[in-house]
């Protein structure tokens, strides 16, 4: 669990990086959020679906995604999953059983509630764990997705990362009670409210909230208390309405030094060990982004493809006139770096 | 039941006596209740060959809904109040005979049901929405147009939500006011990723629906309410289904191309009627069925055959879909057009109560638009 944290903190630094030199487009850090993700993540089993917000790649890294693919995922190349259709950090995988992230705020939560009670009609011995942000819930699907799940009996785990902050707008605009977890029990659902900057807490929680749904087959919530150290995006400078203070406060207590200090006191963890982590952690991205960074796109037809299961006619004779289009005037577009024929 | 029956019988009766005693009933033309701005003309053949059953449109989903639990143990039917039958009947006997996991209520909650199907398909499970009025969809305007439309192409092919089909009953009843009349297609049409059709009747309506659910990508039927009781014909019994995407002549002519569909296509055939008995002349009547994708292949072969092109439908004229029937004619036609490509269409107005029958594109406005295009 801790070597995740560790490689999610770094990946992200250097994402970050990448950005500021123009080589991704977006990005996104998990920076505070890590024991949130990576200790959920320890208590579920990969039969359970993760419906995701966009703060969650620490989740599908303690899945086993490989490096790579998140790397691949932020260039579009020609080995991404999602055929570089999406911006950056929406990541999703197939056999990691973790739906693809859509920018849409909160309307992955009636569908997590859909897919619950699909687990229930097929007897399913799993569950669905469904990740977003306090200013999330501010949305109507959220209040949708509450009551489908309790009236309907979904067997389903809210994950509520509150962190203080909807990009610029803190906690206190974005709703006046006792933050997200006095919400549930108006819907009938159990809830909970832990430390999210514990990773244990957040561990005994998320399994404890796993067997009951699955057991009861009724929804459970998790509040988990944390702090956004990050900017939003990079499109964001979060110091424009927060004090830089207020940062370093929640970083000198960040969930990783927490665990750090804890496993050091069972004598589990070193100073040695934390730099041959980090220098390790650092070879690897830098190596999968420098292999990311020189792959093809995919092939501009790609753009045309799965619209429909099967492509209609109206879309391929579109298709058909961009060919054209390309063939006389293919020197005023980037058609080099689309060359990847897959 | 026995006692019930009775008890509405004796108060119609009692009734009927309220209403004639008042002089309501022998005002005749002045009556309040219904009255229908078309004249349905049923399917003179089934589709299929096979036993046959006379049915009416919500009769004939209803069976199409029963055919799609029965041969799927992993389907399921739910939206508001569809469990004890559904206010239009089409879910009748559904969950008596399904159990209550599969046919079932939800909270009110449009953005919710929308969501909800989509997280089925997801995992598998063939979901059939209901949204009680296609005047109620907007909540569920994001989940359809952002989610459903979208999962397959953004997750590259890893995820989809093809098993979703929502059904919503739409269109001019009468008396629906703004918001239990409107059709509200155009606005979907505009979404890559979705598929949209409309019928006509009982046996377009069982066909198409089943087509819905086999098919792939996520659909939307848009049932004509005002046919659901009114739409009686032949309907085949056994599954079958109406290819989406394809258009159909329900009338062969020669002088102008009228296109529509829902309710609209019976206008159009009274229409034909009328034209040939006024002026002499035949129109070719298209029932578009399927709105996205559409059949610009046949829309536009007879168009060219006829060089007269009148397209028709309830829905507001701006930015209505007669719109991109009409500009897709001009781009392939424009050779063999003889008179520009009119649209017949409801105001760019709300869809209003009491002016209802100046509101729609009935016959008359059909009827005169054709004459004029005869005589550009």
């Amino acid at each position: 669990m801790y070597c995740d944290m560790v490689t999610i903190n770094v990946m992200d630094k250097i994402m970050y990086g990448l950005h500021r030199q123009g080589r991704i487009s977006f990005y996104m850090t998990n920076t505070g959020e890590e024991a949130v993700q990576i200790g959920s993540a320890a208590a579920l089993t990969l039969e359970d679906t993760i419906y995701a917000q966009y703060r969650e790649a620490g989740v599908l890294l303690h899945r086993g995604q490989p490096l790579a693919k998140f790397m691949n995922q932020c260039y579009g190349n020609c080995e991404d999953d999602g055929k570089g259709r999406q911006m950056p950090v929406h990541y999703g995988s197939k056999e990691l059983n973790f739906m693809t992230i859509s920018s849409p705020l909160t309307t992955q939560l009636p569908q997590a509630v859909g897919a619950a009670y699909a687990f229930k009609l097929d007897k399913k011995n799993a569950c669905v764990a469904c990740y977003f942000g306090e200013g999330a819930t501010s949305e109507g699907d959220a209040h949708a997705a509450f009551n489908f799940a309790a009236t309907l009996s979904c067997p389903v785990v809210f994950l509520c990362r509150n962190n203080g902050y909807a990009i610029s707008t803190p906690v206190l605009e974005q709703l006046k009670g006792d933050g997200i977890a006095a919400k549930g029990p108006a819907y009938g659902i159990n809830t909970i409210r832990v430390d999210g900057n514990d990773v244990l807490a957040m561990y005994y929680a998320t399994k404890s909230a796993r067997e009951f749904c699955i057991k009861q087959k009724k929804p459970v919530l998790i509040e988990a208390m944390t702090y956004r150290i990050g900017h939003h995006s990079t499109s964001d400078d979060s110091t424009v309405y927060r004090s830089v203070n207020e940062i370093s406060q929640w970083d000198a207590h960040s969930p990783l030094v927490r665990f750090r200090l804890y496993l050091e006191s069972l004598g589990l963890w070193c100073q040695k060990k934390e730099q041959e982590l980090i220098d390790s952690t650092k070879k690897e991205i830098f190596r999968a982004f420098g292999e990311a960074e020189c792959k093809s796109k995919p092939h501009w037809k790609n753009l045309f493809t799965d619209v429909y299961k099967e492509i209609p006619d109206h879309i391929r004779k579109q298709m058909n006139q961009m060919e054209k289009h390309l063939e006389e005037f293919k020197e005023h577009y980037p058609l080099s770096s689309f060359t990847h024929t897959k | 039941m026995m006692m019930l029956s009775k008890l509405s019988t004796r108060l119609r009766y009692v009734g009927r006596k309220l209403l004639l005693s008042s002089g309501e009933f022998s005002a005749g033309p002045k009556s309040h209740a219904r009255g229908t701005h078309f004249k349905y003309f049923p399917c003179e053949k089934p589709i299929v060959a096979g036993e046959t059953q006379k049915l009416n449109m919500y009769q004939a989903i209803n069976h199409g809904l029963n055919i799609a639990l029965e041969n799927n143990p992993r389907s399921v039917v739910f939206g508001e109040d569809v469990a004890f039958g559904g206010v239009f009947r089409c879910t009748m006997d559904l969950k008596n005979r399904y159990g209550a996991n599969r046919v079932f209520n939800t909270p009110l909650c449009e953005q919710g049901i929308a969501g909800f199907g989509i997280g089925l398909a997801n995992a598998g499970i063939l979901a059939i929405a209901e949204i009680q009025f296609a005047d109620y969809i907007f909540p569920a305007f994001d989940q359809l147009v952002n989610e459903a439309a979208k999962m397959r192409y953004r997750s590259g092919n890893m995820f989809d939500c093809g098993k979703l089909t929502i059904r919503a009953p739409c269109g001019a009843v009468g008396h629906g006011g703004l918001y239990h009349s409107q059709s509200p297609e155009a606005y979907f049409a505009h979404t890559p990723g979705l598929k949209i059709v409309v019928p006509r009747g009982a046996m377009h309506a069982k066909g198409l629906l089943l087509s819905c659910i086999d098919e792939p990508d996520p659909c939307i039927i848009f049932e004509p309410k005002t046919l659901y009781r009114i739409a009686v014909e032949e309907v085949p019994v056994a599954h079958y289904k109406i290819e989406i995407g394809k258009a159909e002549i329900v009338r062969s002519g020669d002088a102008v191309t009228l296109v529509g569909w829902g309710t609209q296509v019976h206008v159009l055939l009274e229409v034909a009627d009328l034209v040939q008995e006024k002026l002499g002349v035949s129109c070719e009547v298209i029932d578009l069925v399927s709105i996205l994708p559409w059949d610009a292949e046949l829309v536009c072969k007879s168009a060219k055959k006829t060089g007269r092109v009148i397209v028709a439908h309830e829905a507001p004229m701006t930015n209505g879909f007669g719109a991109e029937i009409a500009a897709t004619i001009q781009t392939e036609c424009f050779l063999h057009l003889e008179a520009p490509v009119q649209r017949v269409t409801g105001w760019d107005c709300p869809f209003p109560h009491i002016f209802e029958p100046f509101y729609l594109p009935d016959k008359w406005r059909c009827f005169a638009a054709v004459r004029d295009s005869l005589k550009y």
